[in-house]
């Protein structure tokens, strides 16, 4: 189209012609527009913090969205959330800080690397020092900062657990001596019912290995890597310089933990404090330990498996759960459809162990009620898991979808126990 | 315009309480502290106020074992300054610990007072009245909303039965606050880091107050779980199920 | 002379039930002490016919007694103590008496303990038992008279603050502080709102923080659909606003007496029960078997609530239907 030379244009006011009205003033909507500038303050607001510049490289492919597992019951991924900002909405006071789990699927898929477990921490710590902070994560980061975890339960009560386990448990500030193992036993199964009985199927394993091991008991305090990645990166490093002292208190050769999450810590966080520990997941650990143990029975169950997204994606192991499940004598092993790298999130991650009250305004299911419809499709009847943020999550959410009796939730480690009984 | 928030920190009732060996106090060695509920209100309130009209809040409060940190969260949240008060024992009662607050508040000169409507440990009275009492001012408890005009201040006082009542105070006042506006502020852990390392906590020393004579706690004790109820355990449906026996038995249901 | 003084709490031109309480409280003590019960009744006017188990009760009338402000009653209370000089005093633990007790016992210099749920005269002195922590403790205090006491309601009998005393009366001059308040009346108002009076309800849901949020209330409700109940709520729950405050249940909401009292995910502080504890069959809910609740409740469970109240709503609608 060729430019309007405004010099050598004739306006008058009133012309008609045939019957036509073609006056003066009609002949703007035919000028060129061209938007030279549009406002990007909502972008640049969040590109320019530090650990957020990512956003900005987006080009909106739309690669991340069918990737994105929030997409799936809301209307939600990394390319909608910087069309979003650079339209004007500010990401700071938007329902949509919260919806992230930090899962990785989009960054995996990402040509240009947008990477929201970098932007969605940056962007929270802003938004929870402006005091803007969901209640019920608030509490959470209460309770940790209080009591060392996020459930609000007293730290002397920690290692209760124990008493039930039916074998000795050696807590390393009550019986100091060097081990092998330092287990780090986290949150979840130390104070929730289900996963204290994943604690202790733990201990009686154990125990049937012969593993020299020791917990640190009441002086164990959450990793807080979730709390990292919900804006609360203060708290995360407070607790962890109290956390690397207390390790530097006792000797043991390498830890192992049953929490994804706090393996993340160990292994990528902690080092950049000054603290590396050869730290491994539980699975990691066990897998090669498979075959001397004695087992008893075999377990006649059909399972399928829930990779949790920060032992797979987050840190590439994938095979040693697999490896478990294949080793429990009985089991038959069906692969879900999404699974392994394209593994679909139950919600925990990012503080969505502390966001369902709110996630819930905002999405047309829970991600970990997604997640069990899906198990339930490929005929399984039992959904193993090995993240303790997991069983709880998947046991509610067979309630409420209906499906109460067709679907158990265990962990991989309560199979093995059973099957040494 | 000024104003105090005098806080303190009680036991953390997450915790289980243990009576110590003498029998007459709660077993402290075990037990956590952290901010009374209604004084992190009162503290909620001033910051409110100070964002709404530019007032300066000082916190005050006794020393004790962990205040240190409650100060520092409290200048986090948005107090201006904190100040300490040394009144030589660790464990004042209620009285005593409001009679060492009122020598540092007529130091302190403020407008308005705040402070929690209770706590979960003054045996021996609550403090704002007691303060009031020594400051020779007006005061109100059991307030849930506080604005302030001039040289006045209007408050809400709840009572019984959901009534309330509004009432104006000529300043200078103390007030008992019940709950703010909004829920207390979360400060994040980096704030507080700020806060901690901005300095040392400025104390001024007053001379204790005399203990009452003719008074003593004589025993401490968990009350007796005796009546209590009658535990009814198994899965939900079976719970149900006897629960909806035992209202068919006393005719709430039909049976 | 050991005489008692019970100040009289007054609402909305009734005498609240805490006093006829303490009254009865006073009688009993006094007797101990030897001495007599006398109650202060300021801005009263003519509810002093109602006060039949004091020996003496005392008006003080002023135009700023009514309607009540704090600084006006605390004078009144000071001035009656240095007047009639009694040996015990007795406030309710309410919102007035946290306004009044602690003031008058220090412009009187006498000591005073609080949250009292009974007292025993005992030679020269009267032994208290009070609750701290959340009802959690019980502590026991011996005081030599003359002191204050703050006594939580539901403590005492009414009935027995009905009758009994000689009935005289006397009057008692305002003190000059009235003239030169700092504080004023401005307004009042009862609580508006949907105009449900739980306090009529025969059988109540109530819920408590353990429900976890607003978003949850429909399982309560559904479970007070099936029982033909209201809802409740302890203090927690109104301050947050998930239920407005005519629902509230306690100290500073209403008492009730309902036939039936489901308390769900309500750890049972002290001013919660305050509000409920005469209810005729009280059924308990919580996840803490430690929870307070559990000592006032006739059955409790420790089932997840989550669970119990979708499974008991099915339970009692199939039963109906």
């Amino acid at each position: 189209m060729s430019k309007v030379e405004p010099g050598r244009t004739k306006e008058e006011e009133h012309l008609e012609f045939e019957g036509m009205d073609i006056s003066g003033h009609w002949n703007r909507m035919f000028e060129q527009r061209v938007i030279w500038e549009h406002d990007t303050s909502m972008l640049d607001k969040v590109t320019s913090l530090a650990g957020a510049e990512s956003l900005g490289f987006c080009y909106q492919c739309g690669k991340c969205t069918p990737a994105c597992p929030v997409d799936l019951v809301g209307d939600y991924s990394p390319r909608k959330i910087f069309r979003k900002t650079q339209t004007g909405i500010d990401l700071f006071t938007s329902p949509d800080l919260w919806l992230c789990t930090t899962c990785m699927n989009c960054l995996r898929v990402c040509p240009k690397e947008v990477n929201m477990i970098s932007i969605m921490p940056a962007v929270r710590e802003v938004a929870v020092a402006e005091g803007n902070v969901p209640p019920e994560l608030q509490k959470a980061f209460e309770n940790t900062f209080n009591h060392g975890n996020p459930l609000g339960e007293p730290a002397r009560k920690r290692a209760d657990w124990v008493a039930d386990a039916g074998v000795p448990v050696t807590i390393l500030p009550k019986e100091k001596r060097p081990v092998d193992v330092l287990f780090y036993v986290e949150c979840y199964w130390s104070y929730h019912p289900r996963g204290k009985d994943a604690a202790r199927a733990l201990a009686r394993t154990m125990v049937a290995l012969g593993v020299d091991w020791g917990i640190l008991g009441h002086e164990e305090k959450c990793s807080c890597d979730s709390q990292r990645l919900a804006g609360e990166k203060g708290l995360f490093e407070m607790i962890a310089e109290q956390n690397i002292a207390t390790l530097g208190k006792y000797e043991f050769k390498r830890m192992v933990t049953s929490d994804p999450h706090a393996y993340n810590a160990f292994r990528n966080e902690y080092p950049k404090l000054g603290a590396e520990y050869p730290v491994q997941h539980y699975t990691q650990f066990l897998a090669p330990l498979m075959g001397s143990l004695p087992w008893k029975r075999k377990l006649d169950y059909k399972v399928t498996f829930h990779d949790p997204c920060y032992l797979g994606r987050h840190n590439g192991e994938y095979d040693a759960p697999r490896e478990m499940i294949q080793q429990i004598p009985g089991l038959e092993f069906i692969e879900m459809f999404r699974c392994k790298e394209n593994g679909y999130c139950c919600g925990g991650g990012g503080g969505g162990m502390w966001l369902d009250s709110f996630t819930a305004n905002h999405t047309s299911e829970r991600l970990s009620e997604r997640r069990v419809k899906e198990a339930i499709e490929t005929g399984a009847e039992m959904l193993v898991v090995c993240c303790p943020y997991e069983v709880s999550r998947f046991e509610d959410a067979v309630k409420s979808t209906g499906n109460e009796g067709k679907l158990l939730v265990r962990d991989v480690i309560e199979l093995v126990d059973e099957a040494l009984q | 315009m000024h104003i105090a928030v005098v806080l303190k920190q009680v036991p953390d009732l997450v915790e289980e309480l243990e009576i110590d060996s003498g029998g007459k106090d709660i077993d402290r060695s075990s037990v956590k502290m952290k901010l009374n509920e209604f004084d992190d209100h009162a503290l909620e309130q001033a910051v409110l106020l100070k964002e709404a009209s530019g007032a300066k809040v000082t916190v005050v409060a006794v020393a004790a074992a962990g205040i240190d940190q409650a100060l520092y969260a409290a200048k986090a949240r948005g107090a201006d300054a904190a100040l300490k008060v040394d009144a030589g024992g660790d464990l004042l009662d209620s009285r005593r610990a409001a009679s060492a607050i009122a020598e540092a508040i007529k130091q302190l000169q403020p407008d308005l007072v705040l402070t929690g409507v209770q706590a979960a440990d003054d045996l021996f009275g609550q403090t704002a009245p007691y303060l009031a009492a020594a400051l020779g001012w007006p005061h109100v408890s059991v307030v849930s909303g506080v604005e302030v005009a001039g040289a006045k201040v209007k408050v809400h006082q709840e009572y019984a039965g959901g009534r309330m009542a509004s009432l104006e105070l000529d300043l200078p006042a103390v007030l008992g606050v019940q709950a703010a506006p909004k829920p207390p502020r979360y400060v994040p852990v980096s704030k507080l880091r700020q806060a901690m390392a901005s300095g040392a906590l400025e104390t001024v020393s007053v001379a204790p107050a005399d203990e009452l004579s003719g008074v003593a706690v004589t025993a401490l004790a968990k009350p007796e779980t005796g009546r209590g109820a009658e535990m009814l355990a198994g899965s939900a449906a079976e719970v149900a199920e006897k629960i909806a026996a035992l209202l068919g038995e006393r005719r709430l249901v039909r049976a | 002379m050991g005489d008692v003084l019970v100040y009289v709490e007054t609402s909305g031109g009734r005498v609240a039930p805490i006093s006829f309480e303490l009254l009865g409280a006073a009688r009993t003590l006094a007797a101990g002490l030897g001495g007599e019960v006398e109650a202060l009744l300021a801005g009263g006017g003519d509810l002093a016919s109602q006060l039949g188990a004091a020996d003496t009760v005392i008006q003080v009338e002023h135009p700023a007694l009514s309607p009540y402000v704090p600084e006006a009653h605390v004078a009144v209370l000071a001035e009656a103590i240095r007047t009639r000089n009694p040996q015990v005093v007795l406030v309710g633990n309410t919102s007035v008496g946290i306004d009044l007790a602690a003031g008058a016992a220090a412009a009187t210099g006498r000591p005073l303990v609080s949250y009292c749920l009974g007292l025993e005269a005992d030679g020269g002195a009267v032994v208290a038992r009070s609750q701290l922590y959340g009802g959690k403790i019980t502590a026991t205090t011996r005081t030599e008279v003359p002191a204050v006491f703050a006594v939580v309601a539901g403590s005492f009998p009414e009935a027995a603050g009905r009758s009994g005393g000689k009935g005289g009366r006397a009057t008692m001059e305002p003190p000059t502080a009235l003239s030169s308040l700092r504080t004023r009346f401005l307004s009042a108002s009862e609580p508006g709102g949907e105009g449900v009076d739980i306090t009529k309800a025969e059988r109540l849901v109530s819920v408590g923080r353990g429900i976890g949020g607003p978003e949850n209330l429909e399982l309560a409700e559904e479970l007070a659909k099936a029982l033909g109940a209201e809802i409740g709520a302890s203090r927690p729950v109104c301050d947050s606003g998930w239920l407005p405050k005519t629902r509230q249940v306690g100290k500073s909401g209403m008492t009730v007496k309902p036939k039936l009292y489901f308390a769900v995910g309500i750890s049972g502080a002290p001013e919660h029960l305050e509000g409920m504890r005469d209810s005729e069959l009280i059924v308990a809910i919580n996840s803490d078997a430690n929870a307070p609740i559990f000592k006032v409740a006739h059955y409790g469970t420790t089932c997840d609530l989550f669970d119990l109240l979708p499974a008991l709503t099915e339970r009692l609608k199939a039963k109906a239907g």
